[in-house]
Protein backbone atom coordinates (compact mmCIF):
# COMPACT_ATOMS: atom_id res chain seq x y z
CA UNK A 1 0.00 0.00 0.00
CA UNK A 2 2.37 2.57 0.83
CA UNK A 3 4.92 1.34 -1.57
CA UNK A 4 2.16 2.08 -4.25
CA UNK A 5 1.43 5.35 -3.06
CA UNK A 6 5.60 6.26 -2.96
CA UNK A 7 5.61 5.10 -6.68
CA UNK A 8 2.07 7.25 -7.68
CA UNK A 9 3.43 10.02 -6.04
CA UNK A 10 7.05 9.59 -7.81
CA UNK A 11 5.36 9.15 -10.68
CA UNK A 12 3.32 11.72 -10.81
CA UNK A 13 6.24 13.95 -10.02
CA UNK A 14 8.05 12.89 -12.71
CA UNK A 15 5.32 13.80 -15.22
CA UNK A 16 5.38 17.14 -14.36
CA UNK A 17 8.84 17.82 -14.28
CA UNK A 18 8.79 16.11 -17.85
CA UNK A 19 6.43 18.70 -18.81
CA UNK A 20 8.13 21.48 -17.31
CA UNK A 21 11.25 20.57 -18.99
CA UNK A 22 9.67 19.84 -22.40
CA UNK A 23 8.26 24.05 -21.99
CA UNK A 24 11.75 25.29 -20.65
CA UNK A 25 13.15 23.61 -23.36
CA UNK A 26 11.02 24.70 -25.94
CA UNK A 27 11.43 28.43 -24.82
CA UNK A 28 15.10 28.23 -24.50
CA UNK A 29 15.56 26.99 -27.80
CA UNK A 30 12.89 29.14 -29.65
CA UNK A 31 11.02 26.81 -30.74
CA UNK A 32 8.07 28.29 -29.11
CA UNK A 33 8.71 32.52 -28.95
CA UNK A 34 9.76 33.50 -25.20
CA UNK A 35 8.17 36.45 -25.14
CA UNK A 36 4.54 34.96 -25.32
CA UNK A 37 5.32 31.91 -23.66
CA UNK A 38 7.89 32.11 -21.08
CA UNK A 39 10.55 29.47 -19.92
CA UNK A 40 8.39 26.79 -17.49
CA UNK A 41 11.64 28.67 -14.57
CA UNK A 42 10.13 32.00 -14.87
CA UNK A 43 6.77 31.17 -15.01
CA UNK A 44 6.92 29.34 -11.68
CA UNK A 45 9.30 32.14 -10.16
CA UNK A 46 6.44 34.43 -10.85
CA UNK A 47 3.98 31.94 -9.25
CA UNK A 48 5.87 32.19 -6.25
CA UNK A 49 6.19 35.96 -5.93
CA UNK A 50 3.02 35.94 -6.52
CA UNK A 51 2.17 33.90 -3.49
CA UNK A 52 3.63 36.33 -1.46
CA UNK A 53 2.43 38.98 -2.88
CA UNK A 54 -1.42 40.68 -0.96
CA UNK A 55 -2.87 42.24 -3.69
CA UNK A 56 -2.52 38.75 -5.57
CA UNK A 57 -3.68 37.15 -2.54
CA UNK A 58 -6.58 39.00 -2.12
CA UNK A 59 -7.93 38.02 -6.04
CA UNK A 60 -7.27 34.70 -5.46
CA UNK A 61 -9.35 34.94 -2.45
CA UNK A 62 -12.23 36.18 -3.99
CA UNK A 63 -12.18 33.54 -6.93
CA UNK A 64 -12.31 30.76 -4.24
CA UNK A 65 -15.27 32.47 -2.12
CA UNK A 66 -17.15 32.51 -5.12
CA UNK A 67 -16.37 29.28 -6.52
CA UNK A 68 -17.09 27.63 -3.57
CA UNK A 69 -20.44 29.27 -2.80
CA UNK A 70 -21.79 28.69 -5.91
CA UNK A 71 -20.87 24.82 -5.74
CA UNK A 72 -22.38 25.08 -2.27
CA UNK A 73 -25.63 26.64 -3.63
CA UNK A 74 -25.62 23.88 -6.79
CA UNK A 75 -25.42 21.41 -3.64
CA UNK A 76 -27.81 22.47 -1.71
CA UNK A 77 -30.23 22.51 -4.67
CA UNK A 78 -29.47 19.88 -7.13
CA UNK A 79 -29.30 16.81 -3.85
CA UNK A 80 -33.04 17.39 -3.27
CA UNK A 81 -34.05 18.24 -6.22
CA UNK A 82 -32.21 14.48 -7.48
CA UNK A 83 -34.08 12.93 -4.67
CA UNK A 84 -37.55 14.14 -5.61
CA UNK A 85 -36.77 13.25 -9.01
CA UNK A 86 -35.05 10.19 -8.18
CA UNK A 87 -38.11 8.37 -5.95
CA UNK A 88 -40.91 10.52 -7.84
CA UNK A 89 -41.01 8.43 -11.55
CA UNK A 90 -43.74 10.69 -12.57
CA UNK A 91 -41.49 13.44 -12.14
CA UNK A 92 -38.62 12.31 -13.14
CA UNK A 93 -39.82 11.48 -16.83
CA UNK A 94 -41.21 14.75 -16.74
CA UNK A 95 -37.85 16.23 -15.91
CA UNK A 96 -36.03 14.65 -18.10
CA UNK A 97 -36.24 16.17 -21.42
CA UNK A 98 -35.72 19.71 -19.64
CA UNK A 99 -32.84 18.49 -17.83
CA UNK A 100 -31.44 17.04 -20.97
CA UNK A 101 -31.87 20.48 -22.39
CA UNK A 102 -30.10 22.89 -19.96
CA UNK A 103 -27.67 20.75 -19.80
CA UNK A 104 -25.55 20.95 -22.63
CA UNK A 105 -25.77 24.89 -22.48
CA UNK A 106 -22.73 26.12 -22.02
CA UNK A 107 -22.36 28.82 -18.93
CA UNK A 108 -19.84 31.04 -20.83
CA UNK A 109 -23.28 31.55 -22.93
CA UNK A 110 -25.47 32.26 -20.14
CA UNK A 111 -23.10 35.28 -19.14
CA UNK A 112 -24.34 38.17 -20.84
CA UNK A 113 -28.10 36.96 -19.55
CA UNK A 114 -26.57 36.49 -15.98
CA UNK A 115 -25.00 40.27 -15.77
CA UNK A 116 -28.56 41.57 -17.29
CA UNK A 117 -30.75 39.49 -14.42
CA UNK A 118 -27.72 39.91 -11.36
CA UNK A 119 -26.07 43.00 -12.77
CA UNK A 120 -23.35 42.45 -9.37
CA UNK A 121 -20.16 40.75 -11.12
CA UNK A 122 -19.99 38.87 -7.38
CA UNK A 123 -23.42 37.52 -8.01
CA UNK A 124 -23.15 37.02 -11.51
CA UNK A 125 -20.25 34.93 -11.23
CA UNK A 126 -21.60 32.90 -7.94
CA UNK A 127 -25.15 32.37 -9.97
CA UNK A 128 -23.09 31.02 -12.92
CA UNK A 129 -20.94 28.79 -11.33
CA UNK A 130 -24.04 27.41 -9.22
CA UNK A 131 -25.47 26.67 -13.02
CA UNK A 132 -22.69 25.27 -13.89
CA UNK A 133 -22.48 22.52 -11.09
CA UNK A 134 -26.81 21.62 -10.89
CA UNK A 135 -25.99 19.02 -13.39
CA UNK A 136 -22.96 16.74 -12.73
CA UNK A 137 -24.66 16.45 -8.85
CA UNK A 138 -27.84 16.35 -9.50
CA UNK A 139 -27.01 13.69 -12.63
CA UNK A 140 -24.80 11.60 -10.23
CA UNK A 141 -27.45 11.86 -7.34
CA UNK A 142 -30.20 9.94 -9.66
CA UNK A 143 -27.11 7.36 -10.69
CA UNK A 144 -26.67 6.87 -7.05
CA UNK A 145 -30.53 6.30 -6.17
CA UNK A 146 -31.10 3.91 -9.40
CA UNK A 147 -27.80 1.61 -7.89
CA UNK A 148 -29.57 1.09 -4.63
CA UNK A 149 -29.79 -2.20 -3.81
CA UNK A 150 -33.27 -3.22 -4.00
CA UNK A 151 -33.18 -5.71 -0.99
CA UNK A 152 -31.85 -3.01 0.99
CA UNK A 153 -34.78 -0.92 0.59
CA UNK A 154 -37.27 -4.11 1.35
CA UNK A 155 -35.60 -4.95 4.52
CA UNK A 156 -35.88 -1.28 5.62
CA UNK A 157 -39.67 -1.45 4.32
CA UNK A 158 -40.48 -4.63 5.92
CA UNK A 159 -39.69 -3.41 9.36
CA UNK A 160 -42.69 -0.52 8.47
CA UNK A 161 -40.29 2.30 7.65
CA UNK A 162 -42.29 4.51 5.17
CA UNK A 163 -41.17 5.89 1.81
CA UNK A 164 -39.68 8.93 3.71
CA UNK A 165 -37.45 6.31 6.38
CA UNK A 166 -36.34 4.66 3.20
CA UNK A 167 -35.16 7.40 1.38
CA UNK A 168 -33.45 8.89 4.05
CA UNK A 169 -32.40 6.16 5.85
CA UNK A 170 -30.93 3.57 2.81
CA UNK A 171 -31.34 5.56 -0.17
CA UNK A 172 -29.43 8.43 0.32
CA UNK A 173 -26.49 6.66 2.21
CA UNK A 174 -26.43 4.72 -0.58
CA UNK A 175 -26.40 7.35 -2.91
CA UNK A 176 -23.71 9.31 -0.98
CA UNK A 177 -21.00 8.35 -2.49
CA UNK A 178 -21.93 9.01 -6.18
CA UNK A 179 -23.16 12.04 -4.93
CA UNK A 180 -19.49 13.05 -3.72
CA UNK A 181 -18.36 12.42 -7.33
CA UNK A 182 -20.56 14.45 -8.63
CA UNK A 183 -19.70 16.97 -6.39
CA UNK A 184 -16.25 16.47 -7.24
CA UNK A 185 -16.84 16.66 -10.74
CA UNK A 186 -18.69 20.24 -10.17
CA UNK A 187 -15.88 21.22 -8.84
CA UNK A 188 -13.16 21.47 -11.09
CA UNK A 189 -16.35 22.64 -13.80
CA UNK A 190 -17.32 25.31 -11.24
CA UNK A 191 -14.08 26.89 -11.10
CA UNK A 192 -13.12 27.28 -15.05
CA UNK A 193 -16.74 29.23 -14.72
CA UNK A 194 -15.43 31.05 -12.18
CA UNK A 195 -12.95 31.83 -13.99
CA UNK A 196 -14.65 32.61 -17.14
CA UNK A 197 -16.93 34.57 -15.49
CA UNK A 198 -14.76 37.36 -14.17
CA UNK A 199 -12.66 37.82 -17.00
CA UNK A 200 -16.21 37.74 -19.36
CA UNK A 201 -18.70 40.07 -16.87
CA UNK A 202 -15.02 41.87 -15.09
CA UNK A 203 -15.61 42.94 -11.37
CA UNK A 204 -13.33 44.17 -8.49
CA UNK A 205 -11.55 41.19 -7.93
CA UNK A 206 -10.89 37.59 -8.80
CA UNK A 207 -8.02 35.24 -10.21
CA UNK A 208 -9.73 35.96 -13.75
CA UNK A 209 -9.67 39.95 -13.35
CA UNK A 210 -5.98 39.46 -12.37
CA UNK A 211 -5.24 37.48 -15.61
CA UNK A 212 -6.87 40.60 -17.52
CA UNK A 213 -4.74 42.96 -15.76
CA UNK A 214 -1.50 41.21 -16.30
CA UNK A 215 -2.20 40.92 -20.48
CA UNK A 216 -3.15 45.24 -20.87
CA UNK A 217 0.08 47.15 -21.77
CA UNK A 218 2.73 45.49 -22.37
CA UNK A 219 1.18 42.42 -21.14
CA UNK A 220 3.23 40.28 -18.82
CA UNK A 221 2.43 36.38 -20.10
CA UNK A 222 4.61 34.97 -17.17
CA UNK A 223 2.28 36.76 -14.33
CA UNK A 224 -0.67 35.07 -16.85
CA UNK A 225 0.33 31.74 -16.98
CA UNK A 226 1.97 31.88 -13.14
CA UNK A 227 -1.56 33.13 -12.21
CA UNK A 228 -3.60 30.64 -14.73
CA UNK A 229 -1.24 27.67 -12.76
CA UNK A 230 -2.44 28.50 -9.50
CA UNK A 231 -5.85 28.17 -10.86
CA UNK A 232 -4.68 24.66 -11.55
CA UNK A 233 -3.08 24.45 -8.18
CA UNK A 234 -6.36 25.30 -6.63
CA UNK A 235 -8.60 22.33 -8.46
CA UNK A 236 -5.63 19.86 -7.80
CA UNK A 237 -6.32 20.81 -4.14
CA UNK A 238 -10.15 20.95 -4.25
CA UNK A 239 -10.03 17.20 -5.85
CA UNK A 240 -7.30 15.72 -3.78
CA UNK A 241 -9.57 16.61 -0.65
CA UNK A 242 -12.87 15.22 -2.26
CA UNK A 243 -10.63 12.18 -3.32
CA UNK A 244 -9.05 11.79 0.06
CA UNK A 245 -12.76 12.56 1.99
CA UNK A 246 -14.33 9.79 -0.21
CA UNK A 247 -11.90 6.93 1.06
CA UNK A 248 -12.07 8.28 3.97
CA UNK A 249 -16.45 8.10 4.47
CA UNK A 250 -17.27 5.77 2.04
CA UNK A 251 -15.06 2.59 3.06
CA UNK A 252 -17.39 0.46 2.71
CA UNK A 253 -17.95 0.77 -1.09
CA UNK A 254 -14.35 -0.02 -1.72
CA UNK A 255 -14.32 -3.29 0.03
CA UNK A 256 -17.77 -4.22 -1.60
CA UNK B 1 -53.58 -15.84 12.99
CA UNK B 2 -52.45 -15.92 9.09
CA UNK B 3 -54.77 -16.85 6.03
CA UNK B 4 -53.44 -17.56 3.30
CA UNK B 5 -56.51 -18.51 0.20
CA UNK B 6 -56.16 -19.03 -3.24
CA UNK B 7 -53.13 -17.23 -3.36
CA UNK B 8 -51.05 -16.98 -6.40
CA UNK B 9 -48.74 -14.55 -8.37
CA UNK B 10 -47.58 -13.88 -11.77
CA UNK B 11 -44.72 -11.34 -12.30
CA UNK B 12 -44.83 -8.74 -14.80
CA UNK B 13 -42.90 -10.71 -17.11
CA UNK B 14 -45.09 -13.28 -17.60
CA UNK B 15 -43.63 -15.63 -14.98
CA UNK B 16 -46.08 -17.85 -12.76
CA UNK B 17 -44.51 -18.32 -9.55
CA UNK B 18 -46.76 -19.68 -7.52
CA UNK B 19 -50.66 -20.57 -7.69
CA UNK B 20 -53.51 -21.71 -5.46
CA UNK B 21 -51.62 -21.57 -1.99
CA UNK B 22 -53.69 -22.08 0.74
CA UNK B 23 -52.46 -22.05 4.04
CA UNK B 24 -53.08 -21.15 8.05
CA UNK B 25 -50.90 -20.58 10.71
CA UNK B 26 -51.87 -20.23 14.23
CA UNK B 27 -50.12 -17.49 16.53
CA UNK B 28 -47.04 -18.80 17.78
CA UNK B 29 -46.65 -21.74 15.60
CA UNK B 30 -43.37 -22.14 13.81
CA UNK B 31 -44.59 -23.73 9.69
CA UNK B 32 -41.20 -24.87 7.79
CA UNK B 33 -41.78 -23.95 4.29
CA UNK B 34 -39.65 -26.83 2.05
CA UNK B 35 -39.00 -27.34 -1.62
CA UNK B 36 -37.07 -27.65 -4.65
CA UNK B 37 -35.46 -24.47 -6.32
CA UNK B 38 -38.12 -22.23 -7.83
CA UNK B 39 -41.66 -23.38 -6.41
CA UNK B 40 -41.87 -19.52 -5.31
CA UNK B 41 -40.89 -20.24 -1.69
CA UNK B 42 -39.56 -16.77 -1.69
CA UNK B 43 -42.06 -15.30 -3.69
CA UNK B 44 -44.90 -16.63 -0.71
CA UNK B 45 -42.64 -14.93 2.23
CA UNK B 46 -43.21 -11.37 0.09
CA UNK B 47 -46.31 -11.70 -0.56
CA UNK B 48 -47.10 -12.55 3.25
CA UNK B 49 -45.08 -9.56 4.37
CA UNK B 50 -47.18 -7.23 2.14
CA UNK B 51 -43.50 -6.43 0.00
CA UNK B 52 -45.47 -8.04 -3.55
CA UNK B 53 -49.05 -7.43 -3.59
CA UNK B 54 -50.30 -11.07 -5.28
CA UNK B 55 -51.98 -11.19 -8.39
CA UNK B 56 -54.42 -14.05 -6.95
CA UNK B 57 -56.04 -14.57 -3.71
CA UNK B 58 -55.48 -12.68 -0.33
CA UNK B 59 -53.53 -12.64 2.68
CA UNK B 60 -55.08 -12.09 6.26
CA UNK B 61 -53.36 -11.15 9.28
CA UNK B 62 -55.21 -11.29 12.52
CA UNK B 63 -58.38 -10.53 10.10
CA UNK B 64 -56.78 -7.79 8.35
CA UNK B 65 -56.42 -7.77 4.29
CA UNK B 66 -52.20 -7.46 4.19
CA UNK B 67 -52.27 -4.72 1.09
CA UNK B 68 -48.61 -3.04 2.93
CA UNK B 69 -46.71 -4.19 5.39
CA UNK B 70 -48.19 -5.17 8.81
CA UNK B 71 -46.96 -3.96 12.40
CA UNK B 72 -44.91 -6.41 14.13
CA UNK B 73 -43.28 -7.93 11.20
CA UNK B 74 -39.57 -8.90 10.55
CA UNK B 75 -38.06 -10.45 7.55
CA UNK B 76 -34.78 -11.99 7.51
CA UNK B 77 -33.80 -12.00 3.42
CA UNK B 78 -32.07 -14.94 2.52
CA UNK B 79 -29.57 -12.62 0.18
CA UNK B 80 -28.17 -11.27 3.33
CA UNK B 81 -25.17 -9.13 2.54
CA UNK B 82 -27.08 -6.99 0.54
CA UNK B 83 -29.90 -6.98 3.36
CA UNK B 84 -27.30 -5.45 5.83
CA UNK B 85 -26.79 -1.42 5.66
CA UNK B 86 -22.42 -1.48 4.38
CA UNK B 87 -22.43 1.83 6.07
CA UNK B 88 -23.59 1.04 9.44
CA UNK B 89 -21.69 -1.15 12.42
CA UNK B 90 -23.14 -4.29 12.84
CA UNK B 91 -24.89 -2.93 16.21
CA UNK B 92 -26.28 0.07 14.42
CA UNK B 93 -27.69 -2.03 11.52
CA UNK B 94 -29.66 -3.57 14.58
CA UNK B 95 -30.71 -0.33 16.48
CA UNK B 96 -31.38 1.33 13.15
CA UNK B 97 -34.73 -0.98 13.24
CA UNK B 98 -35.46 -0.25 16.61
CA UNK B 99 -36.71 3.51 16.35
CA UNK B 100 -39.90 1.85 14.64
CA UNK B 101 -39.97 0.24 18.17
CA UNK B 102 -40.18 3.25 20.00
CA UNK B 103 -37.08 3.24 21.99
CA UNK B 104 -34.22 5.46 23.18
CA UNK B 105 -30.74 5.73 21.82
CA UNK B 106 -29.61 3.58 24.40
CA UNK B 107 -32.39 1.23 24.82
CA UNK B 108 -31.83 0.40 21.46
CA UNK B 109 -28.42 0.00 21.83
CA UNK B 110 -28.49 -2.15 24.27
CA UNK B 111 -31.51 -4.06 22.85
CA UNK B 112 -28.90 -4.42 19.72
CA UNK B 113 -25.88 -5.59 21.88
CA UNK B 114 -28.56 -8.44 23.58
CA UNK B 115 -29.48 -9.78 20.36
CA UNK B 116 -26.06 -9.88 18.95
CA UNK B 117 -24.67 -11.58 21.54
CA UNK B 118 -27.71 -14.16 21.98
CA UNK B 119 -26.73 -15.41 18.06
CA UNK B 120 -22.65 -14.82 19.08
CA UNK B 121 -21.70 -11.78 17.43
CA UNK B 122 -20.95 -9.87 21.00
CA UNK B 123 -16.75 -9.31 19.59
CA UNK B 124 -18.41 -7.91 16.11
CA UNK B 125 -21.00 -4.99 17.65
CA UNK B 126 -18.30 -2.61 16.63
CA UNK B 127 -17.54 -4.01 13.21
CA UNK B 128 -18.91 -3.07 10.10
CA UNK B 129 -20.48 -5.75 8.03
CA UNK B 130 -18.67 -6.55 5.60
CA UNK B 131 -15.98 -7.15 8.34
CA UNK B 132 -17.69 -10.42 8.91
CA UNK B 133 -17.42 -13.40 7.34
CA UNK B 134 -21.56 -14.92 5.58
CA UNK B 135 -22.19 -16.95 8.09
CA UNK B 136 -21.22 -13.94 10.81
CA UNK B 137 -23.31 -11.36 8.40
CA UNK B 138 -25.98 -13.95 8.24
CA UNK B 139 -26.32 -14.25 12.23
CA UNK B 140 -26.58 -10.72 12.39
CA UNK B 141 -29.42 -10.32 10.06
CA UNK B 142 -30.99 -12.96 12.16
CA UNK B 143 -30.27 -10.94 15.10
CA UNK B 144 -31.64 -7.56 13.90
CA UNK B 145 -34.50 -9.85 13.05
CA UNK B 146 -34.90 -11.33 16.91
CA UNK B 147 -34.48 -7.92 18.82
CA UNK B 148 -37.07 -6.40 16.52
CA UNK B 149 -39.23 -8.55 19.02
CA UNK B 150 -41.72 -8.94 16.28
CA UNK B 151 -45.04 -11.09 16.03
CA UNK B 152 -44.97 -12.41 13.14
CA UNK B 153 -40.69 -13.64 11.78
CA UNK B 154 -40.38 -14.64 8.14
CA UNK B 155 -37.12 -16.43 7.26
CA UNK B 156 -35.90 -17.30 3.70
CA UNK B 157 -32.79 -19.56 3.95
CA UNK B 158 -31.68 -18.23 7.40
CA UNK B 159 -28.92 -20.52 8.02
CA UNK B 160 -27.11 -21.54 4.71
CA UNK B 161 -24.13 -19.88 5.24
CA UNK B 162 -23.02 -20.62 9.11
CA UNK B 163 -21.14 -23.78 9.78
CA UNK B 164 -23.16 -27.17 11.10
CA UNK B 165 -22.57 -26.53 14.55
CA UNK B 166 -23.92 -22.59 14.69
CA UNK B 167 -26.40 -23.53 13.15
CA UNK B 168 -28.09 -26.44 15.51
CA UNK B 169 -27.48 -23.17 18.08
CA UNK B 170 -29.47 -21.28 15.64
CA UNK B 171 -32.46 -23.82 14.78
CA UNK B 172 -32.57 -24.07 18.96
CA UNK B 173 -32.63 -20.34 19.63
CA UNK B 174 -35.83 -19.77 17.09
CA UNK B 175 -37.40 -22.96 19.28
CA UNK B 176 -36.73 -20.86 22.37
CA UNK B 177 -38.47 -17.27 20.93
CA UNK B 178 -41.08 -19.03 19.30
CA UNK B 179 -44.73 -19.78 20.97
CA UNK B 180 -45.89 -19.18 24.27
CA UNK B 181 -46.73 -15.69 26.06
CA UNK B 182 -46.11 -12.85 23.32
CA UNK B 183 -43.84 -15.29 21.77
CA UNK B 184 -43.15 -15.27 17.73
CA UNK B 185 -45.49 -16.64 15.04
CA UNK B 186 -42.37 -18.00 12.20
CA UNK B 187 -42.19 -18.89 8.77
CA UNK B 188 -39.04 -20.45 8.13
CA UNK B 189 -38.23 -21.07 4.58
CA UNK B 190 -35.55 -24.00 3.94
CA UNK B 191 -33.97 -26.40 1.62
CA UNK B 192 -32.96 -28.40 4.84
CA UNK B 193 -35.46 -31.56 5.40
CA UNK B 194 -34.00 -32.35 8.66
CA UNK B 195 -34.01 -28.74 9.77
CA UNK B 196 -37.74 -28.61 8.78
CA UNK B 197 -38.88 -31.61 10.60
CA UNK B 198 -36.53 -30.69 13.82
CA UNK B 199 -38.00 -27.07 14.29
CA UNK B 200 -41.07 -27.20 12.55
CA UNK B 201 -44.95 -27.52 14.52
CA UNK B 202 -45.64 -28.54 10.61
CA UNK B 203 -43.63 -28.55 7.57
CA UNK B 204 -45.46 -27.36 4.35
CA UNK B 205 -44.21 -29.08 1.36
CA UNK B 206 -44.42 -26.82 -2.15
CA UNK B 207 -43.72 -27.98 -5.70
CA UNK B 208 -43.79 -27.46 -9.04
CA UNK B 209 -43.60 -24.26 -11.08
CA UNK B 210 -45.70 -22.74 -10.69
CA UNK B 211 -45.86 -23.46 -7.26
CA UNK B 212 -49.04 -25.38 -5.08
CA UNK B 213 -48.99 -26.85 -1.64
CA UNK B 214 -47.96 -30.32 -2.24
CA UNK B 215 -48.29 -31.75 1.07
CA UNK B 216 -48.89 -30.42 5.05
CA UNK B 217 -47.30 -32.77 7.79
CA UNK B 218 -47.80 -32.04 11.23
CA UNK B 219 -44.07 -32.64 13.45
CA UNK B 220 -45.33 -34.37 16.54
CA UNK B 221 -42.33 -35.02 18.12
CA UNK B 222 -41.57 -34.65 22.16
CA UNK B 223 -40.94 -31.30 23.77
CA UNK B 224 -38.00 -29.82 24.46
CA UNK B 225 -36.57 -30.76 21.25
CA UNK B 226 -32.70 -32.00 20.95
CA UNK B 227 -30.09 -31.98 18.84
CA UNK B 228 -28.88 -35.10 19.38
CA UNK B 229 -32.27 -37.10 21.18
CA UNK B 230 -34.66 -35.62 18.81
CA UNK B 231 -32.76 -36.27 15.44
CA UNK B 232 -32.80 -40.07 16.21
CA UNK B 233 -36.23 -40.55 17.17
CA UNK B 234 -37.81 -42.97 15.42
CA UNK B 235 -40.87 -40.40 14.46
CA UNK B 236 -38.20 -37.95 13.13
CA UNK B 237 -36.78 -40.38 10.75
CA UNK B 238 -40.19 -41.49 9.83
CA UNK B 239 -41.12 -37.92 9.08
CA UNK B 240 -37.69 -36.70 7.72
CA UNK B 241 -38.51 -39.81 4.88
CA UNK B 242 -42.13 -38.72 4.03
CA UNK B 243 -40.86 -34.86 4.14
CA UNK B 244 -37.95 -36.10 1.48
CA UNK B 245 -40.16 -38.20 -0.39
CA UNK B 246 -43.01 -35.59 -1.03
CA UNK B 247 -40.03 -33.48 -2.22
CA UNK B 248 -38.91 -35.51 -5.04
CA UNK B 249 -41.93 -36.65 -6.00
CA UNK B 250 -44.01 -34.12 -7.82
Amino acid sequence: MVADRARRVLLGGAGVLLVLGVMEAASRTGVVDAASVPPATEILSGAVEMAADGEFGGHLGATVAAWLSGVLLAVVLAVPAGLLLGSVPVLDRAALIVVELLRPIPSVALIPLAILVFVEPGRVERSLVCYACLWPILLNTLYGLREVEPVAKETLRSFGFGPLGVLLRVSLPSAAPLVLTGVRIALAVGLVVAVSAELRAGGESGLGIYLLATQSGGGRPDLMLAGALWAGVLGLLANGLLVAAERRIFRWRAVR
Amino acid sequence: MLEIKGLGHRYADGHRALTGIDLGVERGELVCLVGPSGCGKSTLLRCVAGLLRPTEGTVTLDGNTVDRVPDGLAVVFQDYTRSLFPWLTVRDNVALVLRRRGLGRRERRAAAEEALAAVGLADAVRKYPWQLSGGMQQRAAIARALAYRPSLLLMDEPFGSVDAQTREDLEDLLLTVRGGEGGMTILLVTHDIDESVYVGDRVVVLTGAPGTVHTELRVDLPAPRDQIATREHPAFVALRAEVGRAVRRP
